[in-house]
């Protein structure tokens, strides 16, 4: 009888310390959804993974930052943000999939993502079919955007790019026959490369032998070598980092001694562990530089070296902070987060003063802002110049 | 004419690091009559041995170049005893499509857990040998490019010793003859093909080696072209013949680079891949292959 009760008591010891348990699980739950009202869900998709890692990672950090200090800051409408971010791996097809997940499941009011133009353009129908605004931190294909009325960017577009670079090899370079080297398979380096020449040829200048390669490829040396044959003073390799870096190393392995750039694509530290001592003497294109002088860039670098363990903001990150200050920007204007709301007061943003500069949104829904030009130099980036819209 | 001769070494250099994968897809069918699809992983895993070690060196010499080649080697040889170990010797009195399908699961396992090992981002890969650069007549021909060719020139022949030379190689034709005739006779067939995938595995590591030394980075994919192009490579040379596959490397590394360097650089594959089917139409048991009846 005793060891009976006792085992009752036991019993009954456990279902109460249970109950308790779930209450205190759910009282935790309320708290961390904030005081005021439900938190602002916003999604977020970036290459964390993969070939284009970096991009995804720098855009992310930037976006965190931001989103992190607007919530210290008691974020907007008395809401507090929470960013819900999924890894597209670099992967075609994957954007898709998870910006349908973030759109349908997670009910996000806005998609910030991705850098690669390619694929921007795949999540960008699902969000103009779920009238979710969807802003692209940095895809530069005017394509992007095209897909509907609420896709936007708050970086500038290739043709703008194409011309920079174009004058660059024109002006700065005094090159008159400039050999192009483009992926195939990635709409940015398409695009890109086609702005390019457009400039180039209507400024008198001639282009020696394009030569094109599919993204993944290693193997340069044979498009090399027929650059090579045709006699150019400089090659433009409007692509990513990764092969980049490759590109340039087997050219040097093949003697090719000529001035290489690109454009924003090889904006990433890896381009120089890749790349090493063969990437003197290259050049890119880019949205701002961290030896920037101004007070806002100085302060954005000092946070993001504080919150980041000490890694010096790209243009990734200083584009993934401006994106997420423009949603919120947006937000407080249209006074709540439904989806026309938003997108009418995304499309009115004028002169939002940012980390890359003054962003003001034109009726295709793209900004216009000053790019700047990056040397490389004894295995380190240099700031070059910066060229005005 | 320069320009001819330059893609022609760039070609070769190419098609030697695929004769060196094929070399193992064409050993394994030789014997067991299956295609280890699983191959082209042992590649990427010996690329991530290679970089380990040369990482561990102290500065680029001919010595660390050799350690971390016969070291990837020898780090693949004991994972494709025990791939085959544990993944295909239980199956192998079943169906040969059992066995495939169990092949394409150990790729998928491999490449996955490359990611998570190695993580997803491609890393430089260390310079393991002394560069140089050759001038001869206008053409450019890089250290590694001789490196690769000389080192699978090496392994070529020393494969061929092997398999014609030595007891075990020809055991290992024994059982690719006829598997019962040849446990009869007193081969133990576990251990040739146990032999047949370490010595398959140690030539993909050192495919995976050679091909990093050229192209620099390397990620937990990065077997899946390159492996899929030296299957081609042993179908077109006859898929079990040892110098066929050589041939099949080198003849389709030439190909892709002279189809890369022309306007028509978009279409590499869709040409190379053209070129082989016209082979197959003409020659449907590959270059060097020999038709067989086969047994019912």
């Amino acid at each position: 009888m005793k060891a009976l009760l006792t085992r009752r008591h036991a019993l009954t010891a456990i279902a109460v310390s249970t109950v308790s348990i779930l209450t205190a699980c759910k009282k935790a739950d309320d708290t961390s959804k904030g005081g005021a009202g439900d938190a602002i869900k916003v999604g977020e998709f970036a290459s964390l993974t993969g070939k284009e890692a970096t991009f995804g990672q720098s855009s992310h950090k930037g976006t965190l930052l931001a989103i992190e200090e607007l919530n210290a800051a008691g974020g907007v409408l008395g809401r507090k943000f929470e960013l819900i971010t999924e890894d597209t791996q670099s992967k075609q097809g994957e954007s898709a999939s998870v910006v349908r997940k973030l759109v349908s499941r997670d009910k996000v009011i806005a998609i910030l993502g991705e850098v690669a133009s390619g694929r921007s353009m795949e999540a960008a129908p699902i969000c103009q079919n779920a009238k979710v605004p969807m802003i692209s931190p940095s895809s530069t294909n005017p394509k992007v955007t095209e897909v509907g009325d609420f896709v936007f960017r708050v970086c500038f577009i290739d043709p703008f790019q194409g011309t920079v670079m174009a004058l660059f090899a024109k002006n700065t370079l005094k090159a008159k026959n400039v050999a192009v080297l483009t992926d195939a398979a990635a709409p940015y380096s398409v695009g890109l490369a086609t702005f390019f020449k457009e400039k180039f040829i209507a400024d008198g200048g001639k282009i020696s032998v394009e030569q094109k390669f599919s993204s993944g490829d290693k193997d340069f040396k044979a498009q090399l070598t027929a650059i090579k044959a045709s006699n150019p003073e400089a090659i433009f390799a409007p692509c990513y980092y990764t092969e980049a870096g490759l590109i340039t190393q087997q050219a040097r392995q093949l003697g090719i001694n000529l001035p290489i750039f690109g454009g924003d694509g090889w904006e990433a530290p890896e381009l120089l562990t890749i790349g090493g001592k063969a990437m003197d003497g290259t050049f890119y294109s880019t949205h701002y530089s961290p030896e920037d002088k101004a007070e806002m860039v100085q302060t954005f670098v000092k946070k993001f070296k504080a919150r980041w363990n000490n890694e010096v903001p790209d243009a990734m990150a200083a584009l993934g902070y401006d994106s997420a200050l423009v949603l919120a920007d947006a937000i407080k204007r249209a006074g709540g987060t439904d989806g026309q709301k938003l997108r009418d007061a995304l499309a009115a943003t004028k002169d939002f003063v940012g980390i890359t500069g003054k962003t003001t949104l034109d009726a295709k829904r793209n900004a216009t802002k000053p790019a700047v030009i990056i040397e490389v130099r004894d295995g380190k980036f240099v700031y070059k110049e910066t060229v005005n819209p | 004419m320069t320009e001819f001769l330059q893609q022609l070494i760039n070609g070769l250099s190419l098609g030697a690091i695929y004769a060196l994968i094929a070399l193992g897809y064409t050993m394994v069918y030789g014997v067991l009559r299956f295609i280890n699809f699983a191959h082209s992983d042992v590649f990427m895993v010996g690329s991530f041995a290679g970089f380990y070690i040369g990482r561990g060196m102290p500065k680029e010499s001919f010595v660390t170049g050799f350690l971390a080649l016969t070291g990837a080697m020898l780090v693949c040889a004991v994972l494709g005893v025990v791939i085959e170990r544990l993944a295909y010797r239980p199956l192998r009195s079943r169906s040969k499509l059992t066995v495939l399908i169990t092949a394409i699961g150990v790729s998928l396992l491999l490449e996955n857990l490359g990611q998570f090992v190695f993580g997803a981002a491609p890393k430089a890969f260390p310079t393991l040998f002394p560069v140089h650069t050759f001038n001869v007549a206008g053409l450019v021909i890089g250290s590694n490019q001789l490196v690769v060719l000389v080192v699978a020139l090496a392994l070529l022949g020393a494969l061929q010793y092997i398999v014609l030379r030595t007891k075990v190689g020809t055991a290992m034709r024994a059982v690719s003859f006829n598997p019962q005739a040849a446990s009869l006779v007193g081969i133990n067939n576990d251990h040739i093909i146990s032999f047949t995938f370490a010595l398959g595995s140690a030539l993909a590591a050192a495919g995976g080696i050679l091909y990093s030394l050229n192209y620099q980075a390397i990620d937990p994919l990065m077997g899946v072209l390159p492996g899929l192009k030296a299957f081609v490579a042993a179908v077109l040379g006859g898929i079990g013949n040892i110098p066929g596959a050589a041939l099949g490397g080198l003849l389709l590394g030439v190909v892709e680079t002279f189809v890369n360097g022309s306007r028509f650089s978009t279409f590499t594959d869709a040409i190379a891949f053209a070129i082989l089917i016209a082979i197959l139409l003409f020659r449907p048991a590959g270059l060097l292959g020999k038709m067989q009846v086969e047994k019912v």
